[in-house]
C-alpha cells in the first residue's frame, strides 16, 4: 500500500508527461487517488483523458514519469467505444460471459449470475446486445469487468450518450459499488453537473496539466 | 448409396470438413474475415497448381500456400489503410500463378476443374485420413486459444481492455483459418470453399444467442449442405458442389428473411 498523509493511496502519480511526436498531450502530471474515492476525471474533448487512462492501464507507456497503483489493486476498465452493430449476434449473458472462464461451472455461473443481479439485468439477460438500449449496454459493460472482482473501476465516458434516466440508473449502481462493495471510481466524463451530484472528488485536466480537490468545490476554468 | 466405397469415404471426409469449417466459420464472421477467406483459397488455387506442377499432392501445395498467405494477407488486412485494394491485387497475381502452374505443368484441364470446383467423389483412403487429422489439428488449435479468440472476435476492445494477447490469438486464428480453406477446398473446391466459411455461420448468427449455440447450428447447417449436397450428387449425377453451394445458399436467405420479418 502507498501511503501519502493520512489516506491509503490506491494510485500514485508522479511528473507523468505524454506526446505524440512532437505533439505534448500534457507534462508533467502529479495527482493521487485514496481508495475508496469517486473521482470525476475532467476536462474538455482532446485534452488527453483517455490518453491518460491509457497509459494507467499499461496499454500506452508515458514518455516520462510514473505511476504507481497499491499492490493489492484489481483494475476493472470500462472502455469508451464498443463494436456492437445492429447485427450483432451474443445475449446479454453471453457478452458478460466473455470474461468468464470457457467451461462454465456451476461456480462460474453463479459469479455471473451476481453480477447480472448487480447491474440490474437478470431478467433481460437472453436479450441480445444489439436490442439492449444505451443504458443496458453500459451496464452490461460494467458487469463484465465486475466479473475479475475490481477494487478500481475505471469508466471512459459511460454516460456521454445516454438519457437522464439512464445516467442515474448507472451512476446510482456506481455509488452502490463503491459504498457497498468498496469499490474505487475513477469516472471520465465533461458532464459536470452529473459529477457534482455523484462524485466526491475531481482531476481537472485541461492545457497539459492537472488540478485535484474535492468535487464540491470543484470551478472549471475557461481560461 | 453406402455400399460404394468412394461414397463412404466422400461422406466420412465431408463430415469432418463441415465440422471444421463449421466452427472456424463462426470466428471467420465474427471477425469480418470473409473477404479474407475468399482471397485465401485463391491464394489456395495457386499453391495447388503449383503442387501439380512440382508433381505432390494439391493438398500440400494448397496448405503451404494458405499458411505462407494467411500471415501475409492477415497482416495487411489488419494494418493497411488500401486494405481491400491491396487484398484485390494479391488475389489477382494469385490466381495469374495458379493459371500459369496448370498451363506449363501440362496438366489436362480436368485438373484444374477439380481444384476449382472440388472433387469430393475422387477422395481414397489416404486422403480422408489426411483430412481428418488436419481437421483434428484445427479444431483443437481452435480449443486451445478459444477463450481469448472468443473473447478478440466477439468483443475486440473488451478483449484488449481486460488485457488478452489478441496479436498472438489472432496469429493462431489466421494458421487454423488457412488450413481449414485448404482442407475445405477438397470438397467444394477452392473457387468455392469460402461457402462453407462464412454462409453457415452467417446464418447461425441469426439463430444463436451464445458461442455455443452459434458454433453448433453452424456445424449442423454445414453438415446438412454437404450430407445432402453429397446424396443429391450421386443420384442426379450433377456437381456436388453446385448442390451444396445451392443449400446453403437457401437456408440461409430463409434465415434471413425470417430474421427481418421479425425485426420488422
Amino acid at each position: 500500500m502507498v501511503s501519502k498523509g493520512d489516506a491509503e493511496l490506491i494510485l500514485d502519480v508522479n511528473d507523468l508527461s505524454m506526446r505524440f511526436d512532437t505533439k505534448t498531450i500534457f507534462e508533467k502530471l502529479n495527482f493521487h487517488l485514496e481508495e475508496g474515492s469517486m473521482t470525476a476525471l475532467l476536462g474538455p474533448n482532446g485534452t488527453g483523458k483517455t490518453t491518460l487512462i491509457r497509459i494507467l492501464m499499461g496499454m500506452l507507456a508515458p514518455v516520462e514519469g510514473s505511476y504507481k497503483f497499491a499492490s493489492d489493486v484489481r483494475l476493472g476498465y470500462v472502455p469508451q467505444f464498443r463494436n456492437i452493430d445492429s447485427e450483432y449476434p451474443l445475449s446479454i449473458r453471453a457478452f458478460i460471459e466473455l470474461n468468464a472462464p470457457l467451461f462454465k461451472t456451476k461456480k462460474v455461473r453463479e459469479k455471473v449470475d451476481y453480477q447480472l443481479a448487480e447491474t440490474h439485468l437478470t431478467s433481460i439477460q437472453n436479450t441480445r446486445m444489439s436490442e439492449a438500449s444505451g443504458g443496458q449496454k453500459q451496464r452490461v459493460y460494467l458487469a463484465q469487468a465486475l466479473l475479475d472482482h475490481p477494487n478500481m473501476i475505471i469508466l471512459d465516458e459511460a454516460t456521454a450518450s445516454l438519457d437522464p434516466v439512464a445516467k442515474t440508473e448507472l451512476m446510482d449502481l456506481l455509488k452502490h459499488l463503491n459504498k457497498h462493495h468498496k469499490i474505487t471510481v475513477l469516472f471520465v466524463t465533461h458532464d459536470i453537473p452529473l459529477a457534482k451530484k455523484y462524485m466526491t472528488n475531481y482531476l481537472y485536466l485541461n492545457k497539459g496539466t492537472v488540478r485535484q480537490g474535492k468535487m464540491s468545490e470543484f470551478k472549471e476554468d475557461f481560461a | 448409396m453406402f455400399q460404394y466405397e468412394f461414397m463412404r469415404y466422400a461422406f466420412l471426409a465431408s463430415t469432418f470438413i463441415a465440422i471444421t469449417c463449421g466452427v472456424v466459420g463462426v470466428y471467420v464472421v465474427a471477425r469480418s474475415y470473409a473477404f479474407l477467406a475468399h482471397t485465401l483459397s485463391e491464394i489456395g488455387f495457386a499453391g495447388a497448381a503449383f503442387a501439380v506442377f512440382i508433381g505432390i499432392a494439391p493438398l500440400w501445395g494448397m496448405l503451404l500456400f494458405t499458411l505462407l498467405g494467411s500471415i501475409g494477407v492477415g497482416e495487411l488486412s489488419i494494418h493497411s489503410d488500401q486494405k481491400e485494394s491491396s487484398i484485390s491485387a494479391i488475389s489477382a497475381l494469385f490466381i495469374g500463378l495458379g493459371v500459369l502452374f496448370l498451363a506449363i505443368s501440362n496438366s489436362n484441364s480436368r485438373y484444374a476443374t477439380n481444384i476449382l470446383f472440388g472433387s469430393i467423389i475422387g477422395v481414397d483412403r489416404q486422403g480422408v485420413i489426411q483430412l481428418i487429422i488436419l481437421s483434428v489439428i484445427v479444431l483443437v488449435m481452435i480449443l486451445l486459444v478459444q477463450k481469448n479468440l472468443n473473447f478478440d472476435s466477439f468483443d475486440h476492445i473488451g478483449a484488449i481492455a481486460h488485457g488478452v494477447h489478441t496479436g498472438f490469438v489472432g496469429i493462431i486464428f489466421l494458421i487454423a483459418l488457412a488450413m481449414s480453406v485448404a482442407i475445405g477446398a477438397q470438397i467444394v473446391g477452392s473457387l468455392l470453399v469460402f461457402i462453407l466459411l462464412t454462409l453457415p455461420a452467417s446464418t447461425a448468427r441469426y439463430i444463436g444467442r451464445t458461442i455455443p449455440a452459434m458454433i453448433a447450428w453452424s456445424i449442423v447447417i454445414a453438415l446438412i449442405g454437404v450430407w445432402a449436397g453429397l446424396y443429391l450428387g450421386f443420384i442426379t449425377n450433377w456437381p456436388v458442389t453446385f448442390f451444396i453451394a445451392t443449400i446453403e445458399v437457401v437456408i440461409y436467405l430463409v434465415a434471413y428473411a425470417i430474421h427481418v420479418i421479425k425485426h420488422r
